[in-house]
């Protein structure tokens, strides 16, 4: 069934259940949000996507608040204008502002809204924390100093990863995100997968491996498939001066079909390899106990050769071949094919199951 | 002293028990250990971070060591017209401590509470929950004398 | 009229609130009985008819809210809200120990209503003699049979005050950070374990077995016609009699403090009274000829709350109180939401700026902004009622800050 409502001046219509945020941007507005995501169960707790209907008291958040039939909805009335700049104020307020040297810069929702309201500073400065988390792991950098405490983080790790590692500490003012005892991340469940940092609308989270290395909009972003093994997840390379300097998420369900942006360690983390002066270029042969670089059919020719050896000597049942995680469907189905068809052994296995 | 383990297996048919489970091991500890704390989030099939926030969330609730006898100061708005400051003071002087500090001997912890619902006789004091009525700050080391 | 009426407390100190037969003896149960043999919406009906409105704050009419609980659902829960956070409040303190079991009877008129056997009592983590007492009394009732097949089971909250608002109270049952819940959907649809969940005060349970022996019709012929009945209050503060009364709902706050109260403490003058707790807003002496009652106190931009009645006199500094009362919010807000997390730090910094002769007029200024978008857009009741003590004040007591600014 669906329900008619009026979102600034424009009439439309939505199934029941719709709530306002989906309405509102389906009538063209653009509503900030910090907390809400859309893979993510719903918190409605930053109130940034506070929208004005008509005739209520207060502001709703557009996010938690299902749309009703006959509703009249302003999206930017003074008194939302005026409530948004607030709570970007008030984020300003203890947040460690130092955008010229952060990884999120141009990339960053507080940044970002702060630019669309023109919010400079916050008239209720005060009191910061001192929320830094000097955490030694390798990969993730925790400035809770500019976390915006929208928890998407917490969600995620309990949502998309299941680690469930971090979460709320402490309350009121004093509330951050932590793991068990506030410790470090490596002494937690934490399994390294940067969901935390995806899904982080500021720069409180960030890649260490990438840190340094490029700001977002300086970076190319290329869609590849992760080669570390045969889900095939979606990564987004980012690429300056043709070299990978870090790898971000790209959610979209149609570029990122099998993962939707969600990775593991090895791939958001480990692509330094490709870049990696050590990494072989050619197949080697080695003659002599000492390797040397040989062509693909060279290289070919010799391992054929040498298995036709054992078969006739051996006889098919004393070859067995052992394929790779990191290769896709198709290509393990040709390994076994070559195995069976070929070589007519039946010894085929695979080391996902070692 | 019970056991956490015996304690937190008590609670444990409890759904979302695990406030009560803190409750329990509160009464003889005066705080949840961390080991009794990463029990509990066992118990409940929670991880150490969900059991953690939990536990840090309520102002009842102690992480932290405390000693034998929680000294509570209600400073909420009756308590404080009714001369709640002048009472702290007392205590902090008598105790030689501040607020959020334990005694070196262990003996007391002491604490600033919101409202305990005992209005009728303001500035009350709570030691191990039992309320102590219209306090007065030369009153303060007659009454903590009678802890051993 | 100037005297108490009791209904709730007629039998106080006279009675072991523990005993079930006790409370037989003058009449108890009997309400129960009556429940059962009506059909739950007849029930309903019943108690929607008494007028009788939600006593933890938000006034809403009790049988109103269980006919939003749907039918077919098998699990269903009654849920009394016994947190009694606000400052100065203890009333439901004071009908658990003197009438446990017309709480108890009432949660069970309820559980038939809305066709659950399964209540729970939240009670505050500092009333821990008072979990005892009613772990006791529901032993001694279920002993009885008096309450027949429904069960209550007691837990206990740990030092939080937004475990009051009744979907943070959920959480708490749940053994979960009492952060509230957004909203659709309400409690009644959507609560305890996601199940269609019935959460009241303690006072307005322990009204109902009186509503059923009375009637509906007697009920709503006590106090005020859209806020009947009785109300118990909790005097506390510059009082001459510094303890709680049960009276009409259309009793003046001034005969409160000054007949029931006694006056102000030492004979002086009133300087303000702050009704509901300490989210209530001050309410300068010019008001006092208004009724108690939820929209009485609405109408002077005040609200009954808990009814607590925090008196103020003539020495008293506003500032320094209202200084006080931001430190309270700024330590019980969850933290989940911008605008109450940051915004009572914010008020209590600046609180504490004019409270030590800091501030400045654009302090106040900020305080007027803050209040207002704490008030519009913070997602639970904690951080909406936050800025009304400072609002009020700086309505009825801008002087008093104006003298403290640098
Ligand atoms: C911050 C906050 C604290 C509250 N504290 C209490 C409380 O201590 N006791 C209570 O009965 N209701 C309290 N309430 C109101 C409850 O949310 C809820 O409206 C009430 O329990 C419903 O019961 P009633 O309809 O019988 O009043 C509080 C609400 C808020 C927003
Ligand atoms: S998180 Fe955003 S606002 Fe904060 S420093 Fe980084 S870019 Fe700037
Ligand atoms: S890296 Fe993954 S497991 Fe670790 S905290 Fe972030 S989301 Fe959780
Ligand atoms: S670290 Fe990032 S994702 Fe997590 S709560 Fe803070 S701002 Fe949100
Ligand atoms: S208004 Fe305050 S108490 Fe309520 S949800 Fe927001 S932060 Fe929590
Ligand atoms: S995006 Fe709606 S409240 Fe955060």
């Amino acid at each position: 069934m669906d329900i008619k409502l009026t979102i600034d001046g424009k009439e439309i219509e939505v199934p029941q259940g719709t709530m306002l945020l989906e309405a509102c941007r389906k009538a063209g507005a653009d509503i900030p949000t910090f907390c809400y995501d859309p893979d993510l169960k719903l918190a409605g707790s930053c109130r940034m996507c506070v929208v004005q209907p008509k005739g209520w008291r207060n502001l709703v958040a557009s996010c938690v608040t299902p749309a009703q039939n006959g509703m009249v909805i302003e999206t930017e009335s003074p008194d939302v204008v005026e409530a948004r700049k607030v709570v970007l104020e008030l984020m300003l307020a203890r947040h460690k502002l130092t955008c010229h040297t952060c990884e999120k810069d141009g990339e960053c929702n507080l940044q970002d809204y702060c630019y669309r309201y023109g919010v400079t500073e916050s008239r209720f400065a005060g009191k910061v924390h001192n929320l830094f988390k000097d955490d030694s792991n390798p990969f993730i950098e925790r400035d809770y100093d500019k976390c915006v405490m929208c928890t998407r983080c917490v969600r995620a790790c309990e949502e998309i990863t299941g680690a469930r590692a971090i979460n709320v500490m402490d309350r009121g003012h004093h509330a951050h995100i932590a793991t068990a005892y506030d410790g470090n991340l490596e002494d937690s469940p934490c399994v390294f997968c940067g969901q935390c940092i995806m899904v982080c609308p500021v720069g409180a989270l960030t890649s260490k491996i990438a840190a340094g290395q490029g700001k977002p909009a300086q970076n190319d972003k290329v869609l590849t498939t992760c080669t570390y093994c045969g889900t095939g997840c979606t990564l987004e390379l980012n690429v300056k001066n043709d070299k990978i300097v870090g790898v971000t998420s790209n959610r979209d369900a149609e570029w990122s079909p099998v993962n939707r942006g969600a990775l593991c360690v090895k791939g958001r983390f480990g692509w330094d390899f490709v870049n990696s002066p050590e990494r072989l270029t050619t197949p080697l042969i080695k003659e002599n106990g000492e390797f040397r670089p040989a062509s693909w059919d060279e290289a070919l020719d010799l391992a054929a050769e040498k298995i036709k050896g054992i078969k006739e000597k051996y006889g098919p049942d004393s070859l067995s071949m052992f394929s790779s995680a990191r290769v896709t469907n198709e290509e393990n189905y040709l390994a076994q094919k070559l195995m069976r068809a070929a070589i007519g052994s039946n010894n085929v296995d695979h080391c996902a199951r070692l | 002293m019970a056991n956490y383990m015996d304690i937190i297996a008590g609670c444990k048919d409890k759904p979302g028990g695990i406030i009560e489970a803190y409750h329990a091991i509160q009464k003889e500890y005066n705080y949840i250990p961390e080991e009794a704390l990463k029990e509990a989030a066992k118990a409940f099939k929670l991880s150490e971070a969900q059991a953690f926030g939990v536990a840090t969330f309520y102002s009842y609730l102690s992480v932290k060591k405390r000693g034998k006898y929680i000294i509570r100061m209600c400073e909420s708005a009756p308590c404080h017209v009714a001369g709640a400051d002048e009472v702290l003071k007392a205590m902090e002087a008598y105790l030689g401590i501040k607020v959020g500090e334990t005694t070196p001997d262990n003996k007391f912890t002491l604490e600033l509470s919101e409202c305990v619902g005992q209005c009728q006789a303001t500035p009350v004091v709570t030691i191990n929950s039992e309320p102590v009525f219209n306090v007065k700050p030369e009153m303060v080391p007659g009454i903590l004398a009678g802890y051993k | 009229m100037t005297q108490e009426y009791r209904v709730l407390l007629e039998h106080a100190d006279k009675i072991n609130p523990e005993s079930a037969a006790d409370y037989i003896q003058v009449g108890g149960y009997k309400g129960l009985e009556k429940a059962h043999s009506m059909n739950p919406r007849d029930l309903t009906d019943e108690v929607k008819k008494s007028g009788l409105r939600g006593r933890g704050g938000a006034g809403f009419n009790a049988g109103m809210k269980w006919s939003f609980v749907p039918q077919y659902p098998e699990t269903k829960y009654v849920v009394c809200n016994f947190d009694e956070g606000e400052p100065g409040t203890y009333k439901d303190r004071i009908i658990c120990q003197k009438n446990a079991q017309a709480l108890l009877e009432g949660m069970a008129i309820c559980g038939h209503a809305i066709g659950s056997n399964n209540g729970y009592i939240y009670c505050r983590g500092e009333y821990p003699f008072v979990v005892e007492m009613l772990k006791n009394a529901i032993g001694n009732a279920k002993e009885s049979g008096a309450l027949g097949e429904f069960n209550i089971e007691v837990r206990m909250g740990a030092g939080a005050y937004v475990c009051g608002e009744e979907t943070a109270l959920i959480e708490s049952i749940e053994g979960h950070r009492g952060e509230p819940r957004f909203k659709p959907p309400f409690p009644g649809v959507e609560g305890l374990w996601r199940m269609p969940t019935v959460v009241n005060n303690v006072e307005t349970f322990a009204c109902l077995p009186y509503i059923m022996t009375n009637g509906a019709d007697w009920f709503a012929g006590i106090g005020a016609k859209s806020y009947p009945g009785t109300k118990v209050l909790t005097l506390t503060g510059d009082i001459e009699n510094p303890t709680y009364f049960e009276v009409p709902t259309d009793y003046l706050l001034r005969d409160v403090i000054y007949e029931l109260g006694g006056g102000v403490k030492g004979g002086k003058k009133l300087k303000a009274v702050q009704v509901g707790g300490t989210s209530g807003a001050f309410i300068p002496p010019q008001n006092l000829d208004t009724p108690i009652d939820f929209d009485s106190m609405g109408a002077i931009g005040a609200a009954l709350g808990s009814g607590a009645v925090f008196v103020m006199d003539e020495s008293r500094d506003i500032v320094d109180i209202i200084n006080r009362i931001a430190k309270f919010f700024e330590h019980e807000s969850c933290g989940q939401c911008t605008p109450c997390r940051e915004g009572t730090f914010r008020c209590k910094e600046i609180m504490e700026r004019i409270n030590t002769g800091r501030g400045s007029l654009k302090d106040i200024e900020n305080l007027k902004v803050l209040a207002r978008i704490m008030q519009k857009a913070s997602l639970c009741g904690l951080g909406q009622a936050a800025p009304i003590p400072i609002t009020s004040t700086l309505e009825h007591f801008e002087y008093e800050y104006l003298r403290k600014l640098v």
